[in-house]
């Protein structure tokens, strides 16, 4: 097998963008989970970013607020869900599903009319000195601003979370909502920012989809991308650096496989398209095994209905 | 100030009242939708509730219709509801009815043209074995590394999805097609096929094991040790350690029930209703089901009440598609609001609301 | 208002005495795989049931149900939608084969229109289809001229009979305006997922193509061509005008409004039969695009004398001396592959480099 003829800058300035998506969804999705509540819902919000990306981008002419009305979206249909769980005390898993199917009706009807239709561009931000370095330069630094808005949001998120007294008390009622209760904290009021947050991550990652990454307008377009995002959140074991490394593993395969197809290399297309799928499994596995049987990784109050009862 | 005061039971009326609720508060939620697109609200709510069931145009046809739908359903969701209860996520059932489907059309297609009894038989057995299969995959990855089965069940679904295409294709194409996918037609192949038991009901084998299940998880849950072993792990896992619950054991027989009768249902679908294995076999029912078993709050009886319900929406949205031109989506975000007023009406039964001045929350 | 009133209302508008047959509102029903909204496949249906209605005004009536599974869901659609009373049903996906023929065995009033498929077990049943393939030979030769890399990339959906005759039939007509041209298939296993589409585009734009065909539905290859710049495609299923004049320089549209038309009059008319029905270029089944500016005079003129040869039915793309991938001979110097072969065709030409999939 040639390999040679896999270009590697394009290889990487491709996963770059592929992953994108998914990278921001994920990383809201952890610090949603992170504060013990399980959020299926992430691919009816990432598909109502999507459209609402779309048209506010499309009214206005602007990507930037194309971009802020799908964040504000995704954090309102996150909100609907938020308000369920958190006040009503619905069940986490039940009331994801619905808000999926409850965000791929309404995007298809605000959507009318806006198929064909081309979305101003978001322009790529190459960074000066930077991108002018050969190699490197086209593969890491000459992208669009969300690329590195997703990169930065992990960056923030992982300091946030290691560092800072926000990022303790998030983790504290993530683990027992009833000892952070105790020491005083407003475990609804945190889990409901916190629920907010992978909202309006998960709408940008789906406006990212309509606006730069395709971009047009299509029913159903997100087409499992909130999935992926959900289990990359597992695979990560909770930790924003592994949330990268996930995303990008997945966006590289997917990747990869088309250019080996278009490279020639003779190796089955059919099962090709499983390889991304299947080697996120191998790799969970490997780390799951090398870290032992004692090791859970998810916060303790995952899923768990939180009630004042006093 | 209102606050929620835990009921040391659920109350058994708003059990009974709060589904009730929620239709009633999704026809006037649902109404108010479809006025503001300009279609007739009264009658767009009968075309979706009431016609299916006694229009005299479409009932005939129609209700039997509705157990054909919502068999499936029901048959997974139950299989879900037991590791649901006891914290085992199995997400990925979808997967294992494409799985189902596959192995219990390969068989069938390999006896092709034979005509022999045990036939059927066996592609029951090879179906419920693939579902089976699928669902040990993430079983046994749980129980030896550790590794989440959220994840490897989901992922395992878009696995499924491939080996789908690739057999539609491929293995089991039918070869007197000219290059066309998708498998010979099983429901005409005596042999192979799952016909309705008796006609004009609509119930095949699928929607009979469906009951069967039904029933069966009702006595697993309230007679047999293992059903006790299950609600106290849902309840406490510290306490069914206390009771020595192996908790290993407890994954492998939920995945495995779960996967076998995602499995079932597949198979049944496949020699009935469906005839044949084609590249988009599966129409998202190992999702749906996912929504029944909450639906049904992880009860037997519940799951198949709430079964009927859903496939009464999708019979009546198509109806209502057909008569009045409402979209697709409208009926989606219908359905989608439905299980927003039963999961957020469910507080009244294990809450009690008091009103309370000036208090703090 | 009940159906006598209205008949009575539109008796004595017309004022003349007209018989009740010929008055009679013919109802048509259209089963739709995806939405509308697709901007492909099912746009195209949608925007055929509508030219119905603009055709045919209070003599017609039309309904249609969008994004129905194939399969059992699709049976039970079709079969509500004959018990309301339709005349005419057009299922407008392959995969409704079966459930066509299963619903239309037990209702022998109704007339069944199958597109894309070739079962046909009642009389009430008709099928349709396009010669799509002849499309791709006008823009495969506007893509062999246009080509300065010589690399064009074609991005197919699933490797079935239909996808591969339209490689075939694009690659022939590119050989034949330039021995140089080199095709790169992609298999996306998707008729429509716009983010798959467009990575597989820009997997194609950064291996050094510069003309991208697809088969697949959605405008994210034209969005990633208009991206890289100096690379064009072309309209697919649509027009995708919201792309000219570049990077789309033309497009293939499946336009069944005259078909569709005419198997309503002919129910009308009471002279529906079954038919078997494979239509081109000649009939405007399959219509050819605005060529826009961005292409050259000479090559629009050579486009358009193909579309005329075609029209005239003086030209097939699949005219020998053709062979297989493998150098066996398929069709000698003049001879033209039978519609059975085309049907079925599950081999690629000589030239074209790569495996088709199982």
């Amino acid at each position: 097998m040639d390999l040679s003829s896999i270009d590697l800058v394009t290889l990487v300035a491709a996963l770059m963008v592929a992953s994108t998506p998914i990278l921001l969804a994920a990383i809201g999705e952890l610090v949603v989970e992170k504060s013990g509540v399980l959020n299926l819902g992430v691919e009816g919000m990432m598909i109502t970013g999507a459209i609402t990306g779309f048209m506010g981008a499309v009214a206005t002419g602007s990507p930037v607020f194309g971009f802020l009305f799908a964040a504000l979206s995704g954090a309102g249909m996150a909100f609907l869900f938020g308000f369920l769980t958190q006040y009503l005390l619905s069940n986490q898993v039940a009331t994801g599903l619905a808000l999926t199917l409850f965000g791929l009706g309404l995007s298809s009807m605000l959507g009318q009319g806006y198929q064909g239709v081309r979305p101003p561009s978001t322009p790529r931000l190459d960074i000066p000195v930077l991108s002018d370095i050969p190699v490197l330069g086209q593969m890491f630094f000459s992208h669009d601003l969300m690329v590195y808005l997703s990169l930065v949001l992990i960056v923030l998120v992982w300091a946030l979370l290691k560092f800072t007294r926000a990022g303790l008390i998030l983790r504290a009622v993530g683990e027992s909502h009833d000892a952070a209760h105790a020491l005083g904290f407003k475990v609804v009021r945190i889990r409901m920012l916190a629920i907010m947050f992978g909202g309006a991550c998960a709408g940008l990652g789906g406006a990212y989809l309509s606006l730069v990454r395709v971009p047009q307008w299509a029913d159903g377009m997100t087409a499992g991308a909130g999935w992926i995002a959900l289990a990359i959140v597992v695979f990560a074991s909770w930790k924003p650096v592994w949330i990268l490394v996930g995303a990008y593993l997945f966006g590289g395969m997917t990747v990869l496989q088309l250019k080996l197809q278009v490279a020639n290399i003779p190796v089955p297309v059919e099962y090709l398209s499983m390889a991304p799928f299947v080697i996120t499994i191998l790799v969970m596995v490997v780390v799951s095994a090398l870290r032992g049987p004692g090791f859970v990784g998810a916060p303790a109050a995952l899923t768990k209905v939180f009630h004042a009862s006093n | 100030m209102i606050r929620l005061e835990k009921r040391p039971q659920p109350s058994k009326l708003w059990i009974a009242l709060t589904p009730v609720l929620a239709v009633i508060a999704t026809m006037i939620a649902g109404g108010i939708l479809f006025a503001m697109l300009g279609k007739p609200p009264v009658e767009a709510i009968r075309t979706i509730f009431w016609d299916p069931l006694f229009s005299e145009q479409f009932a005939a046809y129609s209700r039997p219709q509705l157990l054909i739908k919502a068999g499936p359903l029901i048959l997974i969701a139950i299989g879900l509801s037991l590791g649901f209860r006891a914290g085992i996520w199995n997400i990925g059932a979808e997967g294992q009815y494409i799985m189902g489907a596959i192995f219990g059309a390969a068989v069938g297609l390999a006896f092709y043209p034979m005509e022999a009894f045990y036939i059927f038989p066996l592609m029951v057995i090879a179906g419920a074995f693939g579902g089976w299969l699928w669902a040990m995959i993430p079983a046994l990855l749980r129980t030896k590394f550790n590794t989440n089965e959220i994840l490897v069940s989901l992922l395992l679904v878009y696995v499924a999805e491939f080996l789908l295409q690739s057999m539609a294709l491929g293995a089991l194409r039918n070869p007197d097609n000219s290059g066309f996918p998708g498998s010979r037609n099983l429901s005409q192949y005596a042999s192979a096929s799952n016909p309705e038991l008796f006609t004009g009901t609509g119930i095949h084998w699928g929607v009979l094991t469906a009951f069967i299940a039904v029933i069966g998880a009702y006595i697993l849950l309230s007679r047999h040790i293992l059903g006790f072993q299950i609600r106290l792990t849902g309840q406490s896992e510290r306490a069914a350690r206390f009771a020595s619950v192996n908790p290993k054991r407890l994954v492998i027989f939920c995945l495995g029930i779960s996967g076998l009768l995602a499995g079932l249902a597949g198979m049944f679908e496949v020699s009935g209703p469906s005839g044949q294995i084609s590249i988009d076999f599966n129409a998202g029912y190992g999702f749906t089901a996912i929504i029944v078993a909450f639906l049904g709050r992880l009860n037997p009886v519940g799951i198949l009440l709430a079964g009927i319900l859903m496939a009464l929406t999708y019979v009546g949205g198509e109806l209502a598609q057909i008569m009045l031109g409402l979209p697709a989506a409208a009926i989606q975000i219908f359905q989608g609001m439905l299980l927003f007023f039963l999961l957020a009406l469910d507080v009244l039964s294990n809450f009690r609301i008091r009103f309370r001045k000036g208090g703090i929350a | 208002m009940n159906l006598k009133t209205i008949l009575t209302g539109a008796t004595l508008a017309l004022g003349v005495a007209v018989s009740a047959q010929a008055n009679e509102v013919v109802k048509a029903g259209f089963i739709y795989v995806g939405v509308p909204g697709d901007g492909g496949w099912t746009y195209e249906h949608d925007q055929s049931r509508q030219a119905v209605e603009a055709y045919f005004g209070d003599e017609v009536e039309t309904t249609y149900v969008e994004s129905v599974p194939e399969g059992p869901d699709a049976e039970r659609v079709m079969t509500q939608m004959a018990l309301t009373g339709v005349d005419i049903i057009f299922t407008t996906s392959f995969g409704y084969m079966e459930a066509t023929n299963n619903v239309a065995a037990k209702f022998p009033n109704v007339k069944f229109e199958h597109a894309t498929g070739f079962m046909r077990n009642t009389p009430n049943v008709s099928t349709y289809s396009a010669r799509f393939y002849e499309g791709r030979a006008v823009i495969g030769t506007i893509a062999g001229r246009m080509t300065k890399s010589n690399k064009i990339g074609y991005i197919g959906s699933f490797p079935i009979p239909e996808v591969i005759r339209g490689i075939n039939s694009s690659y022939l007509s590119a050989k034949k305006v330039n021995p140089d041209v080199e095709m790169k298939v992609v298999w996306v296993y998707t008729w429509f997922d716009p983010a798959k589409e467009a990575d597989a585009a820009q997997a194609l734009i950064d291996d050094g193509v510069d003309v991208i065909l697809q088969h697949t539905d959605s405008t994210a290859p034209l969005a990633k061509a208009a991206d890289a710049g100096g690379v064009i495609g072309f309209g697919q299923a649509s027009d995708m005008a919201a792309y000219a004049p570049a990077p789309r320089v033309s497009s293939i549209i499946d336009n069944w409004a005259p078909y569709y038309i005419q198997r309503v009059q002919d129910v009308m008319d009471g002279t529906w039969e079954s038919t078997d029905t494979w239509d081109g270029i000649s009939t405007g089944m399959v219509k050819i695009g605005d060529i826009t500016d961005a292409v050259p005079a000479d090559v629009k003129a050579e486009a358009m004398d193909l579309i005329a040869q075609m029209k005239a039915g003086t030209f097939s793309p699949f005219t020998g001396p053709i062979n297989k991938q493998d150098g066996s001979v398929w069709l000698a110097d003049g001879e033209v592959a039978d519609d059975g072969t085309l049907a079925g065709m599950n081999f690629y030409v000589e030239g074209i480099v790569g495996d088709i999939p199982n």
